[in-house]
């Protein structure tokens, strides 16, 4: 024999003021939940994307970072020769030598000035990097100081926009492209003809900080690291692109995991608190109601699935004006600094289908939580003593 | 205060309620607390860099060098008291997450220009006369558990090749804000050793002899070098502080937005708690203004009752939180500091208090209003 | 000596003439109390009883100043009443009256010596001054033994015995009962009604209650009833054959 659900409802409607701020204050903790985990999310996607399992990233042996490596000209065409590379239709082997430096470029939001990787690339990088598509305008003519620039760009910093002209390193340069790198740190950089780079922060002419190869599949991976470690000529040390750009950001992804982590934890831990005292000062006011109930003959347990009901309809819908909320965060950018690439990395909030999942998942758990000890209390208080009480 | 008993037993009333309540304040101040610490550490040492420091770089980019003939130029600048230059090495010790920062530095001015970080002269001069010799600043030297006397293998990505360091001193301050995570070695044996870029130093800082000259110096010495191969950019220590902090990105917005709905959650749960306590208690209320208890004195007890828990809760947050910081760093050295300030415990408790009036305020009001004779009544 | 036709003395204790009382209800003025008069002196316990509906909390109130009236006057010891301001009357009432209700009496966090002691932190008197009143006070009503029992561990009679020392403690001019034995049963009633009379007899109370019991009303030196909004005599009531 079940309590109708018609009492709840008309409960929970004569105190809608306490439903309400029981409402907001489990939206409230599941919107910062739910954001939390977009927030390491958006980060962890970007970096997945920045790599493709079929691509090999050579640096100078001994090197950490793109940005302390060199490789020169006969070390690139001693790779372009190495078994597993993939060529083109052309049979052009798939091997793109990069030269990245650091520019200092101002923010939009705080005006003040960022450090933003500058790659030095040729045409081929393209193929090298199929995910990667020209969205807006033309990729950049070889020889000339032309840009292309990743879709984050613009919104990020200033003054990079394209068919506009931007200064820096002594040469005046044209934005003549966007491409879009699937949401990877790619998508923040500035890519630059690298001969054209080298001459104007006056290095050789041939230099880059590293190679990427696209090999025939992932499988040629372990012949071509053979062949290369193998060879007298060669100096380098070979990776595969997708772990080389997961370790690059391993300092940033622990300290927003490890931070996000520790706020969603503490929060979880306030709202089940939260969720525990609203409900047990719903339980208290009704305990004539309940103590009605029981005499008349509702059986205890048909006592504790009414309210739990209750305290779950409020979860519920605390949890869906949560997730609303953060949805409207869904692709907002953000950016931080990458110690370890010493460039500015933006990426955006990711609010995934699974995530929201979760974020309904936590409010019912508060529900359930929070709900089931007042409820169990209420149905447990001997009937009499309940009556008496006012 | 002969009424605080009558606080206390209200308080006691609902045992599970109160603890509940103070919980949810211990929790939203303890999160305050962790909050204020990243803010922290975001924020570096804007109030301990002084504006009476400029550096100096490449205008390109920061990792583009300078070369060591610029000293004796910045030097005759006038407003120029000393100049240091300073070149970044990229050192790594064992595995490249163990991130810290490390430079070449000049023994015969740097502690001239950077007196905060303090070294015991003895371990001074022993660095300055061990070509090989490194001195740590005070946090790295834990975080490996380097002491004096150790010699220590470094590797160097940009230079090639692995250097082992003689640990002759470490740097320390016990003041919050200060970068004790800096390893240095001798600009002379880099100079030495390295097998490009000679004659390149990475920057120079320059001590003022009066602050107020900052921006006149700045002109000066950026329009010396304009148009030569190596372009400056110069820039007070405070400024460039800034906006690298400003490149940690949002961090500040995000937080200002964690703690609102942290804060306005704890409200509502609380005031909707107050509200119930007092609507239990009308009867009693009424008894008490029968008795002769004014109307204000209800009001005041009500609020008393809610600013209590309020203030026991939040010590018992912020207390948390400094535990916390006394436990280190959970990301193992990622963050600058890890410090909760006494601003922030100062914040906390105010504004714990102040939710706790306002959670308080409306029950409060409605017991002052409440008519013994309708109260009454309701029986 | 108690007489309800307003030709009292001008040196009772409790002087009431002409009082009107009215309420609104759903939008229509209803009357109450109507030109009311009361003549109480020192030492006199008074019942008043009723059907329900018939005013006589509203004029307990008005005699409390818990309420104001429409019109009259009520004079307590020489104080006019019905002029005072809300902060004046409060202070006023914690000199002048001993409230006794039905129920929420006591405090339930505070025990029996917590909740007697109440009235005195509303003057100066010591913390130790305070604890020999309150002593005294429970000696009083015979609950010595219970000093330290919480409202819950004490039965009906009990606590409303500890919620008359309470009424008492401060040495209160009269005594305003509403209902007391309404919540009790019949031995706790007879207990609480019994001190009620020793009260008047041993220590000279003044004694005003309302009440339904006619056993109550017997402890009573007086008994009127209010009726159409005046009060009138007991025996006039017999007369018209109200129980």
């Amino acid at each position: 024999m079940a309590i109708p659900i018609v009492y709840n409802l008309r409960s929970m409607k004569v105190r809608w003021l306490t439903a309400l701020a029981a409402v907001l204050g489990i939206a409230g903790t599941v919107g910062v939940f739910v954001a939390m985990l977009a927030l390491a999310h958006g980060f962890r996607a970007t970096l997945v994307n920045s790599g493709s399992p079929e691509n090999v990233l050579i640096r100078r042996a001994g090197s950490s970072a793109e940005l302390d490596g060199s490789v020169d000209l006969d070390q690139v065409n001693a790779l372009a020769n190495e078994p597993g590379v993939a060529h083109n239709a052309a049979g052009k082997p798939l091997v793109s030598p990069e030269a990245v430096m650091i520019a200092g470029f101002n923010l939009r939001e705080s005006h003040t000035n960022a450090n933003v990787q500058v790659r030095g690339v040729s045409p081929i990088v393209l193929e090298v990097r199929p995910n990667i598509r020209i969205v807006e305008g033309r990729f950049f003519e070889p020889g000339l100081a032309e840009l292309v620039i990743g879709k984050n760009v613009t919104s990020t910093y200033e003054d990079l926009e394209l068919g506009k002209t931007i200064a820096f390193g002594g040469q005046t340069w044209k934005v003549v492209g966007v491409f879009d790198a699937g949401g990877s740190s790619f998508d923040s950089e500035v890519w630059a003809d690298s001969r054209v780079l080298n001459q104007v922060y006056k290095r050789p002419e041939n230099l880059s900080q590293s190679v990427t190869v696209r090999l025939n599949s992932v499988d040629s991976f372990n012949q071509f690291k053979d062949a290369v470690t193998a060879d007298p000529k060669l100096t380098v040390q070979v990776d595969h692109e997708v772990e080389y750009y997961a370790r690059q950001s391993k300092v940033l992804t622990t300290l927003i995991t490890v931070l996000g982590g520790l706020v969603a934890f503490i929060m979880g831990i306030g709202a089940v608190i939260g969720a525990l005292n609203t409900m047990y000062a719903m339980v208290s006011e009704r305990g004539r109601e309940i103590a009605t109930m029981r005499a008349i003959g509702f059986p205890r347990m048909s006592i504790v699935v009414s309210f739990v009901f209750e305290a779950l309809v409020i979860a519920f819908i605390g949890g869906l004006i949560g997730c609303l909320c953060v949805l409207k965060l869904n692709g907002y950018t953000t950016g931080t600094m990458n110690m370890q690439t010493f460039s500015h990395m933006a990426f955006a909030f990711q609010v995934t289908p699974i995530l929201l999942g979760v974020g309904l998942i936590f409010a019912l758990l508060m529900g359930v939580l929070g709900g089931v000890p007042p409820a169990m209390r209420a149905a447990n208080r001997p009937v009499a003593t309940a009556l008496r009480e006012l | 205060m002969k009424y605080a008993h009558l606080i206390f037993a209200n308080l006691r009333r609902k045992k599970l309620r109160t603890v509940l309540t103070v919980g949810s304040f211990a929790v939203a101040l303890f999160l305050f607390g962790f909050l204020a610490v990243i803010h922290k550490a975001f924020s570096g040492n804007l109030d301990v860099v002084g504006v009476d420091r400029l550096m100096v770089i490449n205008k390109v980019s920061i990792i583009q060098p300078l070369p060591t003939s610029y000293k004796a130029q910045i030097e005759r600048i006038p407003g120029v008291k000393l100049v240091t230059a300073q070149t970044w090495f990229g050192g790594i010790y064992q595995d490249p997450k163990n991130f810290f920062p490390s430079f070449a530095i000049d023994p015969e001015t740097q502690r001239q220009v950077f007196p905060e970080l303090t070294v015991p002269d003895d371990q001074w001069n022993k660095f300055v006369g061990d070509r090989e010799g490194a001195i740590v600043g005070s946090k790295t030297a834990k975080r490996f558990g380097w002491k004096i006397g150790d010699r220590v293998p470094i590797q160097a990505p940009i230079y090639g090749g692995t250097w082992d360091f003689n640990i002759d001193g470490i740097y320390d301050n016990p003041k919050d804000g200060i970068d004790l995570t800096q390893f240095w070695l001798q600009a002379k044996y880099l100079e030495e050793r390295k097998t490009f870029g000679k004659g390149q130093i990475g920057w120079y800082t320059v001590s003022l002899s009066d602050p107020d000259s900052a921006p006149r110096v700045i002109k000066a010495i950026d329009t010396q070098f304009a148009n030569s191969p190596f372009e400056t950019k110069s820039e007070t220590l405070a400024a460039m502080t800034a906006s690298w902090v400003k490149q940690a990105g949002n961090v500040e917005f995000l937080i200002m937005a964690i703690g609102g709905i942290v804060f306005f959650t704890l409200l509502l749960v609380t005031g909707n708690t107050m509200a119930l306590s007092v609507r239990e208690r009308m009867g009693e209320l009424a008894v008490m203004k029968a008795v002769g208890f004014s109307d204000r004195f209800v009001l005041f007890i009500v609020l008393a009752e809610s600013l209590t828990v309020a203030l026991i809760g939040g010590l018992i947050g912020i207390a948390l939180a400094k535990l916390m910081t006394l436990g280190g760093d959970p990301t193992g050295g990622i963050l600058f500091s890890f410090v909760l300030p006494i601003s922030a415990v100062v914040l906390g408790i105010l504004a714990a208090l102040g939710i706790g009036m306002l959670a308080g305020i409306i029950p409060a009001t409605n017991a002052m209003r409440l008519r013994v004779v309708d109260a009454l009544r309701r029986a | 000596m108690v007489r309800v036709d307003g030709k009292g003395s001008s040196d009772s204790l409790i002087k009431i003439r002409g009082l009107d009382k009215q309420y609104k209800r759903g939008g229509e003025n209803i009357d109450v109390l109507q030109g009311l008069n009361l003549d109480v002196d020192r030492g006199d316990f008074v019942a008043f009883m009723g059907p329900s509906g018939s005013g006589k909390t509203t004029l307990l109130n008005l005699l409390g100043g818990l309420d104001v009236p429409t019109r009259g006057s009520i004079t307590v010891a020489g104080d006019e009443v019905t002029h005072m301001s809300s902060g004046k009357l409060t202070q006023w009432r914690a000199r002048h009256v001993g409230f006794i209700f039905q129920m929420y009496n006591l405090i339930p966090v505070l025990d029996a010596f917590q909740n007697v002691e109440l009235p005195l932190l509303l003057t100066k008197l010591s913390k130790a001054d305070r604890k020999k009143h309150v002593e005294t006070a429970l000696g009083v009503v015979g609950l010595s033994e219970r000093m330290h029992h919480y409202p819950r561990q004490l039965s009906g009679g009990q606590e409303q015995r500890v919620a008359i020392a309470r009424a008492i403690i401060a040495d209160p001019t009269y005594l305003l009962c509403d209902e007391p034995t309404g919540d009790l049963d019949r031995k706790s009633a007879d207990e609480v009604l019994q001190l009620l009379h020793r009260l008047c007899t041993e220590y000279n109370k003044t004694i005003l209650m309302v009440t339904h019991d006619p056993m109550a009303a017997e402890k009573a030196q007086a008994t009127l009833h209010l009726n159409k909004g005046v009060l009138v005599e007991a025996s006039a009531v017999h007369a018209g054959g109200v129980a």
